[in-house]
């Protein structure tokens, strides 16, 4: 069970412990394909992919949102996150080697709630974002 | 390839979907996911839930679960091999459980393009409510559309 850090104790600048996850697979697309529904061949059909220009099929950019999710839930329970968002600045291939990562970037209070706002992001292997996101969350 | 700035205000039909134990599971091996609470009741409810809750990105499952799926591309008369993610914010107001019955309404609001019509820009909106009509979640995500006559200049 996720125990959350108490917002006193949260100082912009801090770090999450990061996620250093596998090489994204074939089969890890081919299981998100299923799991959520986006059906795009361009993400498990090599052929698909190559008729419109690609070089291999890519992850779904919605595959590595859902690290930026692990991300914020290992720091804090889920009940406690108000918002996720990101943009998806470059591909992610079959291969690369994703690192996620988040900072502290804000402390409010707004409506009863204190809220703390982070920079979240997936980076590949060499060193390029391909996230770049933003979450906030509800501490006590 | 020019993309219509008519369709900006077009309502899709809302549809309903029940959020499913087995399809959250399927989510959370793709994903790599393995917190308990998100495949077992027990510990979801050890953990506070009233069931086994969504993991937060699990909603784009639910609003891919449209009975009349690829709405947007048809509107757009859009191959979906041109497609590309720009964007995806999710505001998350209430839980959603297994069990629960979401119905999800998506429209259109803006189009625009950059890079001399290059790349065009679909922004759309979705509410989700749950069973009751309480609002838990409103998502925001752009489309990106690369125009196949760009790349043959």
């Amino acid at each position: 069970m996720t125990t959350a850090p108490r917002f006193d104790q949260i100082k912009v600048g801090d770090t999450l412990p990061p996620l250093k996850l596998a090489p994204i697979s074939r089969h890890q697309l081919a299981l998100y394909c299923g799991g959520s529904g986006d059906h795009n061949p361009i993400h498990v059909d090599l052929d698909f992919a190559k008729k419109f220009g690609f070089k291999d099929v890519f992850a779904h950019g919605m595959l590595s949102m859902a690290f930026l999710g692990r991300l914020v839930t290992s720091w804090v329970p889920q009940t406690q996150l108000r918002k996720l968002g990101t943009r998806f600045t470059s591909i992610t291939w079959v291969g690369d080697t994703i690192t996620v990562s988040g900072k502290v970037t804000g402390k409010r209070e707004e409506g009863g709630q204190k809220l703390v706002d982070l920079e979240v992001k997936c980076t590949n292997q060499n060193g390029q974002d391909t996230l770049q996101g933003d979450a906030t969350v509800a501490l006590n | 390839m020019q993309l219509d700035k008519k369709l900006i205000g077009h309502t899709f039909k809302p549809f309903t979907t029940t959020v499913e134990a087995g399809k959250i599971r399927l989510f959370c091996k793709a994903i790599g996911e393995d917190n308990p609470i998100y495949v077992d009741e027990a510990a979801a409810k050890k953990a506070g839930y009233r069931a086994i809750p969504a993991p937060p990105t699990f909603l784009t499952a639910i609003t891919n679960d449209d009975p009349d799926k690829g709405g947007l591309l048809r509107l757009l008369n859009v191959d979906i091999g041109l497609i590309l993610h720009g964007e995806q914010h999710y505001e998350y107001l209430a839980p959603v459980h297994v069990g629960d019955r979401i119905t999800c309404q998506q429209k259109v609001v803006d189009i625009y393009d950059k890079k001399g019509g290059a790349l065009w820009f679909v922004v759309s909106e979705t509410e989700l409510k749950d069973q009751a009509g309480k609002p838990v979640a409103k998502a925001k995500g752009i489309t990106v559309v690369r125009n196949p006559d760009a790349a043959k200049k």
